[in-house]
C-alpha cells in the first residue's frame, strides 16, 4: 500500500484497491505488475485441478508437491525488487 | 457450424475426497469431487466393494470439499468451496437421491481467483462453523447453526483477512466446546517485495497463526501467532477437548505441521515436538532430497487416536502421540505400507482405507492390522534432543526405513481411472466388431496403462460346456412360486427336450413330467407349484404331484408361438388363431372359449409379467407377418379385441412386454414398454398406455445384423430385457435411469436368465452348441477396459499404416535410464560401496522409481499389438534422451519405404526449456512391424516437439523453428525452414501442400509449402492466443483445436483466402502480402468454442457408429471421454437452443456457478450446445419437464426421444 498509492486522492478507490489486491494503478512499476501476473497465475494454476496435474505430469513430480512448490513461489516470483535510483 | 456437446465418460480423476453419514443412515459413505462432478460412495462393508449412488455434474469447478456436522445430529453435511465465488452446503436427500443445496452464500467474484475465497475449507470438528480462504489473503468465517425446527442455519461471513499474505494451509483445531479455533499457515510477502537485497525474502517466516472464533461476541481474532519451518505445507487436526462425563481429555488438541523432512507437533503455549519422516535408503537415491506430507488423515477411535500420513514417494506413515491428558509426551512415527500417491486419504470406521490416487485406479484396502506390534522402526520425539527441538534450524539426522509389500492394508476394491489421458487413437482393429474401439495412453510414472475401451458391459463367464446337439433354445425354471433359486434348465431341440436339474452338479432327469420327444416352444412356472411346457402339438401343465393335464392342438395344426407368465397363457397356431388360457382360483388352466383368428401368420406374441396382486395382466401383443403388432385385450370385458395396431417396416422377429422403471417418463412407478424386434435388426421400444392400451412414443435402435430375439430377465430385482442380434444388449434400469449397453461377449442365439446360489442374477445363454453360464458384474458401467502395463508416463502412440501394431514412446521427467542406473552402481561397485540389492530392486509399478534430479529421463518406444493386447518390442534410449514426438514416414527418397522418426532430445530441462543435442531418430521396421532397426540419428539444435509425414518427406517441428527433412544416407537432411513462430511448436497437421501448425502459445497457424520456389510460408493464424496442446484438421480449411484452460474451438479460414494461397504457384504473394494485426496477412475465424472442464488432450474426427455420422470425439486429461456432433438441420439447432437456454434458467448448479460463465470461462461460449445440461431434463420433476417442453411446442416424449436420438445416432452410447 501507502507509496504506490501516494498520488490518489480519492480515499474511495485507496479503498477498493486495498480491498482488491493485485489491482493496477497509473503509477505501478514494471516489478509490481509481473508480480502481480505471475501471482495471479500462480494462484490460478492451484486453483485448476487438471492444469495443476498436466504440470506435475511435465515435471515427474507429485500433484502435492507441485502445488507446495508454486504456493511457496508466490512469496517472490519474479526475484527481488529493483533498487530505487533515487529517492 | 453448430456443435452439441456430449459427454461419454465423465472424468474419473478425484482431486478429493470426504468422508461422513451423508444419508443419515448408519453406514458411511465417500463424496468424491471428480472437478466438475460430484459422486457419492457406498462401501458395502461386507463385500468391500464400493458402489456409485448418484453423480451429479455441477457445472463449476470444485476446489475444496468438506463434511461436518451440527453437534448432536447423526447427518453429515458436504461445503463445497468451488470457483464459482459461492459457499454451499450440501445435503444428501437419501429419498429422492439427490444433493439437495441447503445453503449457497456469495462472498466474491467468480474464477479461481488469488483473493477469492475457495481454495481451503476448514470446519471446526463440533461443526459450529467453517473457514473458507483464498491463496491469498482472503478467510472467511461462517458460523453453523441449527433454528428451532432444527434447519441448519448459516450466518453472515467473518472476516479474518490479512493483507499481503499467502495462504499455505488452513485446518479446524479440535479445541471441545471452547471457541472454534482455526490455524493458518500464512507467509507475510510485504516486506520481500520491498527489499532489493533478497534479504527478507531469504529471511521471511512462515507462521502459524491461530483465530478464533469468539461466539459470543461474533467476531474473529487473531489469537496467536509464530513463526514455523519455512518448508511447512500441510496442517493435520490433532484430537483435543474434554468428554463432557469425565474430566478426561480426548487429546491434546493443536496442529501437526507438515514439514519438508519433518513432522511437528505444535499448540500454543506447549513445547513442540519434532520428528524426521522416514525416508527409503536407496542406493541411487539422493540423499539431499527432500520428502513432503502429500495427504493425511487422522482417525478415532475409542479413547485413542493415530493419523496416516503419505509422503511424495506414496509411502504411508504411522504416527501416533503419547499425551497425558493434554500434555503431549511424545511423538512417534513408522512406517505403515505402501499404496498409490493419493491426493486424498479416507478412512471408514468400517476398516477400510480408500485411497484417492492421484493418476491411475483409486484403491479400497480394508485394514488387516494397524502396525502395532511389529518390528517396523519406530522414530520418537523423545530420542532426539529438546524433542527434536533443540535448533529448530537445523535438520534431524535421516531416519530410514525399507519399504515392503503391504503387511497391515489388504486390498479390497479397485475403482478403474482413466486420468491422466495423455493420448488416443480411435480405430476398429478386432474381428468381428462393428463399432471402433478407444485406444487410450493413460497413467503416470511406473503405474501407467494402455488401455482399449470398448463400449458395452464386461462379461464374466462362469461356466462354458459343450451340448450333443445344437439347441435352438434355453429356459430355467423354479419348481415352486416361493423357490428362491432355479431347479431346472431346460434345453430344446430340433427333435427333443432336454431337462437337467441343478444341483450340486448339473445332470439330466427324466421324471419330470415334460415332453421329451418334441422341440419346446415356452417353460413356465405356473401358479404356485406347477410346470409348463408348450410344445408344438400341445400344451402340459405339469402339477406338483407330476400328474399332467394336457391340451392337445386340434388336428392337422401346430403352435407356432406362444407366451406366458404366472397366470396366463396365449399360443399362436399354424391357422392363425390365437388360444388363450388363464388359470383358475383352483390351479386349473382354463381354455378361453373364442379363439381370435388373425388373418396373418403370427411371427411373435408377448404378455407382461402379471402385476403384484392382480388376476391377470390385460394386453397381449401381437406380431403378424403382414408387418403390423396389435395391442389385443385380455381383460374380461372384451377377451381377444384389438385395441390398438402398429405398422412396421419389416416382419416383427421378436416381442416382449415388460415393466421397467424409467425415471425420465415415470420417477414413482415402473412404465410399461412394448420392446419389438424386426427382422432387419431394428428394435421398437414403444410405450404402452395402461389405460386405453394405445402405444405411443416409439423410439428406434438398430442393434445388428440378425433379426432380434428378446427376453425377458430380472436385473437387481426387476425386468429388463435381453435383445440378442449379432451383438446382445442388455436394457436395464441403474439408479432409476435406463440403461441400454450391448454386451461385450460372444454373440448368443438364445439365453435365459439362471439364478443359483452362486450366481443369484446370472445368464444362461447358448452359442452353437456351446452352453455358457455368465454374470454381468458391473452394471452401470459404460465402458470396458483391458489394460497392458506400461513402464513409464506415454507421451504419443500412433499405428502403422499396413501392419496392426500401434508404436507409443514413453518417458518420465526425474528418473534414471538404464543404462545410466547400469553405470552409476558399476561405479559404486567398483568404489566398493555396498549397495541394498533389495531396496534396488523393489517392483516399480508398486514402489515408483528413485527419483533423480531435474534434466534426467527414462524413455522407451515401445511396439504393442492391440489385438492380442501385449507388448512386442520394446526399444529403450540412452544417452538420457527423452523421446517426444513420433511419425510413421513413406520416405520418398527411399521409394516410400515406411520409416519411423522419433524425436528425441538429451539432458532436457523443462523451464526454462533447453536440451544438450535434439535428436531425430529415424527407424526401419523389421519383423512386420515387431522390431524396430536404427537407421540414423539427426541432431538437432533444439527440443522436437512435433513431427508428421508430408509429401515423402518429413515436417518437424524443431523447438520454434518448422523444418522440412528429406532422407539423407547418414541423416535427415534439412530442405527448408521458417523460424517466425514465437514459441515451440507442439502439434502439427497436413493436407495437400498445406501444414497447420499449433504454436505452444500462439494457437493455430495456416503454413503452406510452396515446392517450386522451396518455400515454407504462414498464410493465415488465430486472432487469439492460445496455449495449443492437440489439434485436428476437420476439413482443408478447417480446424479443431483444444487449449490447456479446458477450452475446445474451431477455427476456420475463409475459403477465398484458401483457394488465393493454392492459387498462387510460388508463394510470393503471400510473401509480399502486408501481415496484420502484427501476424499473417489472413485470419482465421472462430466458428464454435466450449469451456470442458478438463485440459483436452487428443481429438478425433471419427464415426462411432456403423454407417453413422463423423462426430469429434475429444479425450480429456483427468479422463473425459466425450464428442461433439454437429448439428444437421437449423431446425435442431433452434430447438436445443432453446431447450438449453431453459434448462440455464430453470436450473441453478449445485454450487452455485452460472452455466453460461462456465461453459464460457475465457471466451465466451459460441456455437456449442451443452448437451450434459440438456440431458438433465431427463431428472427434472414431471411438472417442470412439461411447463419447459410446453414452452418448446413439444411434449415431454418428444424431447426426450430428441436427446435420446441425438446420444444414439452419434455416439450409440
Amino acid at each position: 500500500m501507502s507509496s504506490e498509492l501516494r498520488y490518489t486522492a480519492n480515499t474511495q478507490l485507496e479503498h477498493l484497491h486495498a480491498r482488491y489486491t493485485g489491482t493496477g494503478h497509473a503509477d505501478l512499476t514494471k516489478f509490481e505488475w509481473v508480480t502481480h501476473q505471475h501471482r495471479d497465475s500462480l494462484a490460478s494454476i492451484i486453483g485448476h485441478p487438471p492444469l495443476l496435474s498436466y504440470l506435475a505430469i511435465a515435471d515427474g513430480e507429485a500433484i502435492g508437491r507441485l502445488k507446495f512448490e508454486m504456493t511457496e513461489r508466490m512469496l517472490q516470483p519474479c526475484g527481488p525488487p529493483p533498487r530505487k535510483d533515487d529517492d | 457450424m453448430h456443435l452439441y456437446n456430449l459427454t461419454l465418460q465423465p472424468p474419473t480423476a478425484v482431486t478429493q475426497a470426504v468422508v461422513g453419514n451423508f444419508s443419515g443412515a448408519r453406514t458411511q459413505e465417500i463424496i468424491i469431487s471428480h472437478g466438475t462432478r460430484l459422486e457419492l460412495l457406498r462401501p458395502d462393508v461386507q463385500t468391500g466393494k464400493l458402489s456409485t449412488v448418484i453423480a451429479t455434474d455441477v457445472f463449476g469447478s470444485i476446489r475444496s470439499l468438506a463434511a461436518f456436522r451440527l453437534t448432536g445430529s447423526t447427518k453429515d453435511y458436504a461445503i463445497v468451496g468451488s470457483d464459482s465465488g459461492r459457499i454451499v452446503i450440501l445435503d444428501y436427500d437419501s429419498k429422492t437421491s439427490s444433493f439437495v443445496k441447503l445453503h449457497q452464500e456469495t462472498f466474491g467474484k467468480s474464477g479461481a481467483r488469488r483473493i477469492v475465497p475457495g481454495q481451503y475449507l476448514a470446519t471446526d470438528p463440533k461443526g459450529r462453523s467453517v473457514m473458507i480462504a483464498a491463496v491469498e489473503k482472503a478467510k472467511l468465517v461462517y458460523i453453523l447453526n441449527r433454528d428451532a425446527a432444527s434447519n441448519l442455519t448459516i450466518s453472515s461471513p467473518l472476516e479474518a483477512h490479512k493483507n499481503n499474505a499467502i495462504i499455505h494451509n488452513i485446518v479446524g483445531l479440535d479445541v471441545g466446546f471452547e471457541n472454534p479455533l482455526f490455524a493458518a499457515l500464512e507467509v507475510d510477502y510485504s516486506e520481500s517485495d520491498q527489499d532489493p537485497t533478497g534479504e527478507a525474502f531469504n529471511t521471511a517466516e512462515k507462521m502459524l497463526t491461530y483465530y478464533e472464533l469468539d461466539l459470543g461476541l461474533n467476531h474473529v481474532v487473531r489469537k496467536w501467532s509464530e513463526p514455523t519451518d519455512p518448508r511447512a505445507n500441510l496442517l493435520v487436526q490433532v484430537p483435543g477437548g474434554q468428554v463432557a462425563s469425565s474430566d478426561r481429555f480426548d487429546g491434546p488438541s493443536g496442529v501437526l505441521v507438515c514439514c519438508e523432512d519433518h513432522i511437528i507437533y505444535r499448540h500454543m503455549d506447549r513445547p513442540q515436538h519434532r520428528v524426521p519422516i522416514p525416508r527409503r535408503k536407496h542406493p541411487l537415491g539422493d540423499p539431499t532430497r527432500g520428502i513432503i506430507i502429500v495427504a493425511a488423515v487422522m482417525h478415532k477411535m475409542k479413547g485413542a487416536f493415530f493419523f496416516l500420513l503419505q509422503s511424495e514417494d506414496g509411502d504411508l506413515f504411522k504416527v501416533t502421540i503419547d499425551h497425558e491428558e493434554d500434555e503431549v509426551k511424545a511423538l512417534k512415527v513408522k512406517y505403515f505400507d505402501t499404496v498409490p500417491v493419493a491426493s486424498s486419504l479416507c478412512i471408514l470406521k468400517s476398516g477400510f482405507l480408500f485411497v484417492v490416487a492421484e493418476s491411475g485406479n483409486h484403491h479400497l484396502y480394508q485394514f488387516q492390522k494397524l502396525g502395532d506390534d511389529d518390528d517396523e522402526p519406530e522414530f520418537s520425539s523423545t530420542s532426539y534432543p529438546g524433542h527434536g527441538m533443540a535448533d529448530p534450524t537445523a535438520p534431524l539426522p535421516h531416519a530410514h526405513f525399507r519399504p515392503r509389500s503391504l503387511e497391515n492394508l489388504a486390498l479390497a476394491d479397485e475403482l478403474e481411472s482413466l486420468n491422466p489421458v495423455m493420448d488416443s487413437k480411435v480405430m476398429n482393429v478386432l474381428p468381428n466388431s462393428d463399432t471402433p474401439q478407444i485406444f487410450v495412453a493413460c497413467g503416470r510414472g511406473s503405474r501407467s496403462t494402455f488401455r482399449m475401451l470398448r463400449h458395452g458391459l464386461d462379461v464374466e463367464e462362469s461356466v462354458s460346456s459343450e451340448l450333443p446337439g445344437i439347441p435352438n433354445a434355453v429356459w430355467t425354471t423354479k419348481q415352486r412360486e416361493s423357490d428362491e433359486f432355479d431347479s431346472y434348465i431346460i434345453l430344446s431341440f430340433v427333435n427333443g427336450t432336454l431337462v437337467l436339474s441343478i444341483g450340486e452338479t448339473i445332470e439330466e432327469v427324466q421324471d419330470t413330467g415334460f415332453l421329451s420327444s418334441a422341440p419346446t416352444l415356452a417353460v413356465q412356472q405356473i401358479g404356485a407349484d406347477a410346470l409348463l411346457q408348450v410344445h408344438p402339438h400341445g400344451i402340459r401343465h405339469v402339477l406338483a404331484d407330476r400328474r399332467v393335464n394336457e391340451w392337445r392342438v386340434p388336428d392337422r395344426r401346430t403352435i407356432v408361438a406362444a407366451t406366458t407368465n404366472k397366470r396366463q397363457v396365449v399360443v399362436a397356431l399354424s391357422s392363425a388363431e390365437l388360444v388363450y388360457f388363464e388359470l383358475d382360483l383352483d390351479g386349473q388352466l382354463n381354455e378361453y372359449q373364442d379363439r381370435k383368428a388373425m388373418g396373418s401368420t403370427v411371427l411373435a406374441l408377448s404378455v407382461a409379467e402379471v402385476p403384484e396382486g392382480r388376476q391377470r395382466t390385460p394386453y397381449l401383443a401381437v406380431g403378424c407377418e403382414d408387418q403390423t403388432v396389435r395391442i389385443i385385450s385380455l381383460d374380461p370385458e372384451n377377451t381377444l379385441e384389438t385395441i390398438s395396431l402398429q405398422a412396421l417396416t419389416a416382419p416383427p422377429s421378436a416381442i416382449c412386454i415388460a415393466d421397467m422403471l424409467d425415471a425420465s417418463i415415470n420417477k414413482a412407478q415402473p412404465t410399461t414398454f412394448v420392446n419389438i424386434g424386426l427382422q432387419n435388426g431394428v428394435l421398437l421400444r414403444t410405450v404402452l398406455d395402461p389405460i386405453n392400451g394405445q402405444l405411443t412414443d416409439t423410439r428406434t435402435r438398430f442393434l445388428g445384423t440378425r433379426p432380434i430375439k428378446l427376453l425377458r430377465v430380472q436385473i437387481e430385482q426387476s425386468p429388463a430385457i435381453l435383445a440378442l442380434s449379432s451383438r446382445s444388449w442388455l436394457n436395464y434400469t441403474h439408479q432409476n435411469l435406463m440403461h441400454f449397453t450391448p454386451l461385450i461377449f460372444e454373440s448368443l442365439d438364445y439365453a435365459w436368465s439362471f439364478s443359483a446360489e452362486l450366481s443369484p442374477e446370472g445368464f444362461i445363454g447358448i452359442t452353437g452348441s456351446v452352453l455358457r453360464i455368465f454374470q454381468i458384474p458391473k452394471l452401470g458401467m459404460k465402458l470396458k477396459q483391458d489394460a497392458i502395463p506400461l513402464s513409464c508416463t506415454p507421451r504419443k502412440f500412433i499405428s502403422h499404416p499396413t501392419n496392426r501394431f500401434l508404436y507409443l514412446i514413453e518417458g518420465d521427467h526425474r528418473v534414471l535410464g538404464e543404462d545410466a542406473i547400469d553405470r552409476q552402481l558399476v561405479q559404486m561397485r567398483q568404489a566398493g560401496k555396498p549397495i541394498d540389492e533389495e531396496v534396488l530392486h523393489l517392483p516399480p509399478e508398486v514402489f515408483g522409481r528413485v527419483k533423480a534430479p531435474a534434466g534426467t529421463w527414462a524413455s522407451a518406444i515401445r511396439i504393442i499389438d492391440p489385438v492380442e493386447a501385449k507388448t512386442v518390442g520394446i526399444v529403450h534410449l540412452d544417452n538420457n534422451e527423452a523421446a517426444f514426438c513420433l511419425a510413421v514416414v513413406p520416405f520418398a527418397a527411399r521409394g516410400g519405404e515406411l520409416h519411423l522418426v522419433v524425436g528425441t532430445a538429451s539432458d532436457t530441462y523443462l523451464a526454462p526449456r533447453s536440451c544438450t543435442s535434439g535428436f531425430l531418430r529415424t527407424y526401419t521396421f523389421t519383423q512386420d512391424g515387431t522390431g524396430l532397426e536404427l537407421l540414423h540419428k539427426t541432431e538437432l539444435d533444439d527440443v522436437p516437439l512435433a513431427v508428421i509425414a508430408f509429401q515423402g518427406r518429413l515436417v518437424a517441428g524443431v523447438g520454434k523453428a518448422l523444418r522440412l527433412y528429406e532422407m539423407g544416407k547418414k541423416k535427415l537432411l534439412r530442405k527448408v525452414e521458417n523460424k517466425t513462430f514465437s514459441s515451440p511448436i507442439v502439434t502439427l497437421n497436413t493436407q495437400g501442400s498445406r501444414i497447420l501448425v499449433g504454436d505452444m502459445q500462439d494457437s493455430i497457424f495456416y503454413a503452406v509449402y510452396k515446392a517450386p520456389e522451396n518455400r515454407l510460408l504462414i498464410f493465415a493464424d488465430d486472432m487469439q492466443p492460445r496455449w495449443t496442446v492437440a489439434a485436428t484438421m476437420i476439413d482443408y480449411c478447417t480446424v479443431a483445436a483444444s487449449d490447456r484452460f479446458g477450452n475446445i474451438f474451431v477455427n476456420r479460414l475463409d475459403q477465398k483466402v484458401s483457394d488465393q494461397v493454392d492459387d498462387d504457384p510460388t508463394g510470393a504473394g503471400i510473401l509480399h502480402e502486408k501481415g496484420q494485426l502484427m501476424g499473417a496477412p489472413h485470419k482465421t475465424k472462430m466458428l464454435c468454442h466450449f469451456h470442458v472442464g478438463d485440459l483436452i488432450t487428443s481429438i478425433h474426427k471419427v464415426s462411432l457408429v456403423a454407417g453413422g455420422r463423423e462426430v469429434l470425439l475429444y479425450t480429456g486429461l483427468h479422463g473425459t471421454i466425450g464428442v461433439l456432433v454437429p448439428f444437421v438441420s437449423k431446425e435442431d439447432v433452434d430447438f436445443i437452443s432453446t431447450l438449453e437456454q431453459h434448462m440455464r434458467t430453470g436450473q441453478i448448479s449445485i454450487v452455485g456457478r452460472d452455466h453460461l460463465a462456465w461453459r464460457g470461462y475465457y471466451t465466451p461460449v459460441k456455437a456449442v450446445v451443452d448437451g450434459d445440461l440438456c440431458e438433465t431434463y431427463a431428472r427434472l420433476p414431471a411438472s417442470k419437464q412439461s411447463s419447459i417442453a410446453g414452452e418448446l411446442d413439444r411434449t415431454v416424449g418428444e424431447v426426450l426421444k430428441k436427446l435420446e436420438q441425438l446420444r444414439i445416432t452419434a455416439s450409440g452410447f
